[in-house]
């Protein structure tokens, strides 16, 4: 089998008739890519651009109008590939709120696994694991609505991974949480992408979030603007700008500098690699 | 403030009745209610009575909490009595004008009073040892035949659970409104009944518009967890019967057999 979680190939959607307005709105256009099984993947685009919409179609939340979306060698078109795709592939949603089913941690943490039928002795074990995995084990008989942002979307992150799936997307999981909630969520992330090698598909607003990707895809106006390394994207500052989205303060700042005359070949997207192609000058 | 409302009043402990299984407490609850209609002597109210007060004591519920349970039953047992002494007719022992008080009267209304304090405490044992959740469980369970008959039982109990779920959410919410519609001027607190009514309008329509949009994104959310109805579904925790189950039934049974048997042969 290939190494590709997802094959995008031509893949048109668009939003039809709400109600009696009959209008057409495109959301994507045309959209060819791959990722690869491992990857931890950013996705960037103002609001609009399409990328939620990108995000649903990859586990057939939304199936495309033209074109189509394998997951893993499944159809994402076919019905009875649904069950199979939506545990292969997880999401996590914007409010944390809702998306907890349950009254206590650990029975939503149970939700997902139950519904694929499994025995009750495994789905014990296998909510343990993804309790212990995201770190809150000590809140499993909590109400979800006694915890922190941060540690409800971690609730989110272990239902989805109690499942046992190849990939997780996050649509915007990140942009309810204070600073302390995200890192909490990006750490997790970075640790299964790691660890247990699951493939990450992040959307977000973040562009310091985004700096952590291996790849990283700008969607805009319904289609892929920029693909490719964070450092490769971000070098075109200018490009960037003019679709109203941000660079890293330090990958910013080190390419303002050229207006005054120092001049810096590579551009830097952490603090710590800003200070050291500062040194060199 | 508004976070402080609980519902079902569950108290946690660690007795006998809170180990049992929900599905036993229900079915035993229900057989004690009718149970108590079946008894008519003195003597058998002051044996369930005695039998109740062990039970309280027993689950290690404070009895401050059960009385406080009575209090809003008291009117309606006061108004019933007051109707039945005057009403009922029988042996006069005291009378003026158009009232009279006899001794029939006075014997249904203490007995009356006896038998519904006794129902609301047994039905309330059940939500004190008992959380909401697993209540819902077992319901679920219990009418599990229903569904040959295309009872939507599974789905009930969904409903049940994320309206529990969505209670502590919903009053927060509920809060935040009324604090941001006090702090544009909206006014409360005074005017009358109706006026009253008519200021919570304002709260309510930001708050049903939230809730279907919760609704919307959390059934998304529920798909995109594979949920597809009962169909194939398993559960996490299955329901045991256990030890205590067993005690708690033949104690509950035995006493039973034994007042009736007191009630109907000895008496």
């Amino acid at each position: 089998m290939s190494n590709n979680m997802f094959e995008i190939e031509n893949v048109s959607f668009s939003y039809k008739s709400y109600g009696e307005v009959n209008i057409d709105i495109p959301a994507l256009e045309h959209v060819s890519t791959t990722i690869e099984k491992g990857d931890f993947v950013v996705i960037l685009g103002r609001n609009g651009s399409g990328k939620s919409t990108f995000a649903r179609l990859l586990n057939a939340l939304l199936t495309p109008v033209e074109g189509k979306v394998i997951v893993l060698g499944k159809n994402t078109a076919d019905e009875n590939n649904l069950w199979d795709i939506r545990s292969t592939a997880g999401m996590v949603f914007q409010n944390p709120d809702n998306q907890i089913i349950a009254t206590t941690v650990e029975e939503d943490v149970a939700f997902g696994p139950e519904n694929l039928g499994i025995e009750p002795s495994k789905i014990r074990i296998r909510v343990d694991e993804a309790l212990q995995t995201v770190g809150i084990a000590d809140y499993k008989k909590s109400a979800p609505h006694m915890l922190s942002g941060g540690q409800k979307q971690r609730v989110a992150i272990a239902g989805i991974l109690a499942m046992k799936p190849e990939c997780i997307i996050l649509d915007e999981a990140t942009s309810m949480l204070d600073p302390i909630g995200r890192k909490e969520v990006i750490n997790v992330l970075k640790k299964l992408n790691k660890e247990e090698g699951i493939t990450i598909i992040h959307i977000t607003h973040h562009m310091d979030e985004a700096a952590i990707a291996n790849r990283l895809i700008i969607i805009d106006n319904g289609g892929v603007v920029l693909d490719g390394t964070p450092k490769e994207v971000f070098s075109n500052v200018d490009t960037v700008k003019n679709l109203r989205l941000d660079v890293p303060q330090v990958t910013e700042l080190t390419y303002r500098l050229k207006d005054y005359g120092i001049n810096v070949d590579k551009l830097p997207l952490t603090v710590e690699e800003a200070f050291e192609i500062l040194k060199e000058i | 403030m508004i976070r402080d409302i609980t519902i079902g009043q569950y108290v946690p402990g660690d007795s006998l009745l809170h180990k049992a299984d929900p599905r036993t407490k229900i079915i035993l609850t229900f057989i004690m209610m009718i149970f108590i209609f079946l008894i008519s002597t003195y003597w058998g109210y002051l044996l369930l009575t005695l039998f109740t007060a062990i039970t309280v004591i027993s689950s290690n519920i404070p009895v401050k909490f059960v009385l406080k349970g009575l209090k809003p039953v008291l009117f309606i047992v006061i108004f019933a009595g007051i109707i039945n002494i005057f009403t009922i007719k029988g042996t006069e022992i005291w009378s003026w004008g158009f009232l009279s008080i006899t001794y029939e009267g006075i014997n249904v209304a203490i007995k009356m009073a006896i038998r519904l304090f006794l129902l609301i405490i047994t039905a309330s044992l059940l939500t004190y040892t008992t959380t909401p959740i697993a209540l819902t469980d077992a319901i679920e369970k219990l009418l599990g035949p229903l569904k040959r008959i295309k009872v939507p039982v599974h789905e009930i109990a969904m409903m049940m659970t994320i309206a529990l779920r969505f209670i502590p959410t919903l009053l927060d919410e509920t809060d935040k409104i009324i604090k941001a519609q006090s702090s544009r001027g909206a006014d409360f607190d005074s005017g009358n009944m109706i006026e009253r009514a008519k200021s919570f309008i304002p709260v309510l329509i930001p708050l049903f518009i939230s809730a279907f949009r919760r609704a919307d994104e959390l059934a998304t959310a529920m798909e995109a967890r594979c949920y597809r109805g009962s169909e194939g579904r398993t559960r996490m925790k299955q329901l045991r019967f256990s030890g205590s189950d067993a005690v708690v039934t033949v104690i509950t049974v035995a006493f039973m057999t034994w007042v009736l048997l007191m009630e109907y042969v000895l008496f």
